[in-house]
């Protein structure tokens, strides 16, 4: 490195998940019509009441217009030109791992994610799930012992049809929005968590998310269900291609939890981001929803986003059960001509409830980098109480940060913080450290991770290092 | 102490640079032997502290003539943190605060990069916590110090003891101290200025940048040294920094005057 070299060197990145896995594909023809809708429900021989839920969300997406309000600049996305089925040609799910394409166990292997028994991580269960269809979800047997279910969505629909009905769409309805409705109709597979009263889930789940097809959006859908004082820690996982097109990710999850339950769910999502230029990538617009259902109920989210070309997202809690509590960590990282308009909305509705928010957002390159948070109390939230920070860190001089607060406050006893700041990483701090012996790129990534600290520290213990060096892989450069 | 057989340190000759294409630097020449304390003194804007930024690598200065040699090999041409691995270290007038960043974590990073270019093997965070409460003992520093953010919330006196602390820790083998005083009251002066005396060796070298006097009562200087305008105007002995103390730095006016009339002298404006 020549003492030329600035911040701004280091913006290039590398993104080593960009491979795509040569594999036979069942899609169906580009395009959205009730046609496609009945179409996909039927392949997945689907009870009647889930094709009435897909077709009500579709109606009511016809009627809908898509959001404009979020500091985001792309072109219209052309709903007619994207497949909405893809899946690996295989016959059903296979009962044992030995019997999966071992070219989808080799993908999952490469992405650092094995599958194969003796490699599992031995604490994290995990469902893969490539391009629309789980293909794997392993230690079920383990967790069933304990009453935990754990399987992909479609698996829930034939396997437990009473639950999916009784809980899918009451987190986040059909008609909540635009990117939920289109969600709702054409949803494809995703993970399904059910975790019995009183029990602790035994290990991590996790699910981890591969979109390998060009042309495909990816819409998948999770619900998790954590019983009366039962616990669990949930984590996804995200990477896709390189292509030069756009491809349109459009996913729900919704959380429920009841009495003194406790959810924690945890999200690296390092989507393709898209060239230096802007040239590809992801389209990430994601509804993800808790509903404290129950008193003294809690669900806390924790993102780390680095990927996407554009990512419009805001992970949000009703709390709604009595001393319920809500919280909301996220590192969102944008670089190049990555754009993110993400936040969260903590809805306070019953007695006491209490919800936290730290939102930490770096930018580089050319990026933007929006924090757009609601935090609303209402008339019966009698001594609510709301913390939220909202750092912004900028990297060069061609980046933005902004931060958009919403705050509603139908409650005169109720307690609200907000703490804003916005920092630069400066010359000075980076000479003094490089002064220490300690290399720019380094130096850079230690600033960073500090920044970060605070959300880090919120993550399970075996994706905070991963998270860490995702992070200093984003801003890797290519200087020398 | 001087000892003439000595192996000569550091090596600035004829150094010229500036900030902004503002010339700073203008010819500087200095000779810095192994067991040697210099003492650069000199008015606000002589070019003192951008001496020891020029030396530290900073980006913001370019070098337009002259070379700097270390041991007898070029300085100039190395990165801020090769500089600091092979034992140059320069204690800041104004130590950053860096937020979020532990200063146990960076003090250990710190060493292990030192200790690397020196074929010693890297500290795990039980032998790095062992070292560095031994040193802390050098500047007298509270172990609390080391769970906080770098230099962050810390009070001038502590900022500059954390950079002693560094000093001890880095064991380098030319240290320039910016200003180490500034900013000091009495007692903080008399911590410091042991911790660089119980660092100074026969092997080692310590240039101290400084506008006073009070710092050269604690720390015995070798040579003493005049900046003004970007340039040594005089060096002498520990007694012309009494002089200086006596004198000010009326005689300085008159020097550049005379080098000014003599055509000597660059001048000071540029266009």
């Amino acid at each position: 490195m020549s003492s030329s070299a600035t911040v701004g060197d280091l913006v290039s990145q590398t993104y080593k998940y960009g491979f795509v896995t040569d594999i036979a594909t069942d899609k169906i023809d580009k395009g959205l019509s009730e046609e496609v809708v009945r179409l996909i429900s039927s392949m997945k021989q689907e009870p009647a009441f889930l094709l009435d839920f897909r077709l009500r969300a579709y109606r009511q997406w016809l009627q809908m217009d898509e959001p404009d309000w979020a500091t985001l600049g792309y072109p219209p996305i052309d709903f007619q030109e994207i497949i909405y089925y893809a899946a690996p040609r295989q016959q059903d799910k296979k009962a044992s791992l030995d019997e999966v394409d071992p070219k989808l166990l080799e993908t999952f292997e490469k992405l650092g994610i094995p599958l194969s028994e003796q490699k599992r991580l031995s604490n994290v269960a995990v469902d893969a799930v490539f391009d629309s269809v789980s293909i794997a979800t392993t230690f079920r047997e383990q967790l069933a012992e304990h009453g935990v279910i754990f399987c992909s969505i479609s698996e829930a629909v034939k396997d437990h049809p009473e639950l999916v009905q009784r809980y899918l769409g009451t987190v986040v309805p059909t008609n909540d929005n635009y990117f939920a409705a289109l969600n709702s109709a054409v949803f494809s597979d995703g993970s399904f968590v059910f975790i019995p009263k009183g029990v602790e889930c035994p290990m991590e789940l996790s699910t981890y998310f591969r979109i390998n097809s060009g042309d495909t959006g990816q819409f998948e859908r999770t619900l998790i269900i954590a019983e009366e004082a039962s616990t669990v820690s949930y984590l996804e996982g995200c990477t896709a291609p390189m292509f030069d097109t756009n491809q349109l990710h459009a996913a729900v999850v919704e959380l429920v939890a009841l009495d003194d339950a406790s959810i924690k769910y945890s999200t690296v999502q390092n989507w393709y981001a898209g060239d230096e230029n802007g040239v590809g990538g992801i389209y990430n617009f994601v509804t993800k929803r808790g509903h404290c259902r129950g008193d003294r109920s809690h669900i806390s989210w924790t993102q780390v986003e680095t990927g996407s070309a554009i990512t419009w997202k805001y992970p949000s809690c009703v709390l709604q059960g009595a001393d319920s509590v809500g919280e909301f960590y996220s590192v969102a990282l944008t670089n190049n001509r990555q754009q993110a308009d993400t936040g969260s909305k903590m809805v306070h509705v019953g007695p006491r409830t209490r919800s936290t928010i730290v939102s930490k957002g770096i930018s580089a390159g050319h990026s933007s980098n929006s924090y757009r948070g609601l935090v609303q109390i209402g008339p019966k939230a009698v001594g609510a109480r709301n913390y939220s920070q909202c750092d912004s860190m900028l990297i060069g001089d061609q980046a933005a940060a902004n931060t958009y607060p919403y705050i509603r406050c139908q409650q005169p006893q109720a307690s609200i913080e907000h703490e804003a700041s916005t920092c630069r990483i400066s010359a000075d701090q980076l000479f003094y450290l490089q002064s220490r012996g300690i290399g720019f790129e380094e130096a850079v990534s230690m600033m960073v991770s500090g920044f970060c600290r605070d959300v880090f520290n919120q993550l399970p213990m075996e994706f905070a290092a991963e998270a860490d060096k995702l992070l200093a892989l984003k801003l890797e450069g290519s200087v020398g | 102490m001087i000892r003439p057989d000595a192996p000569v340190l550091l090596e600035i000759r004829d150094l010229h640079a500036s900030v902004e294409n503002q010339p700073i630097l203008k010819g500087v020449n200095l000779c810095i032997r192994a067991g040697e304390i210099h003492a650069v003194m000199g008015r606000n804007g002589s070019g003192k502290s951008t001496l020891s930024k020029v030396l530290a690598g900073h980006p913001a200065y370019t070098v337009t003539a002259g070379s700097v040699l270390y041991k007898g090999e070029d300085l100039l041409s190395l990165d801020p943190e090769q500089r600091s691995r092979i034992g140059l270290f320069l204690g800041f007038q104004y130590p950053v605060e860096i937020p979020g960043v532990s200063n146990l974590e960076f003090l250990r990073v710190a060493t292990n990069a030192r200790r690397g270019q020196r074929g010693e093997e890297e500290l795990d965070t039980f032998a790095f916590e062992d070292l560095v409460r031994d040193r802390l003992s050098v500047v007298q520093m509270d172990p609390a110090f080391l769970d906080r953010s770098v230099n962050e919330g810390f009070s001038g006196g502590e900022k500059k003891r954390n950079e002693i602390l560094q000093m001890a820790l880095l064991e380098p083998v030319v240290a320039i101290l910016d200003e180490t005083d500034s900013g000091l009251d009495i007692d903080a002066l008399r911590i410091v200025a042991s911790g660089v005396n119980q660092l100074s060796s026969v092997d080692n070298a310590t240039l101290l940048i400084t506008h006073y006097q009070r710092l050269l009562d604690l720390i015995t200087p070798d040579a003493v040294h005049v900046m003004a305008a970007g340039r040594i105007l005089r060096s002498g002995g520990k007694e012309l920094a009494l002089e200086l103390e006596r004198s000010g730095y009326d005689w300085v006016d008159a020097e550049l005057a005379r080098l000014d009339a003599e055509g000597e002298r660059q001048p000071l404006e540029v266009a």
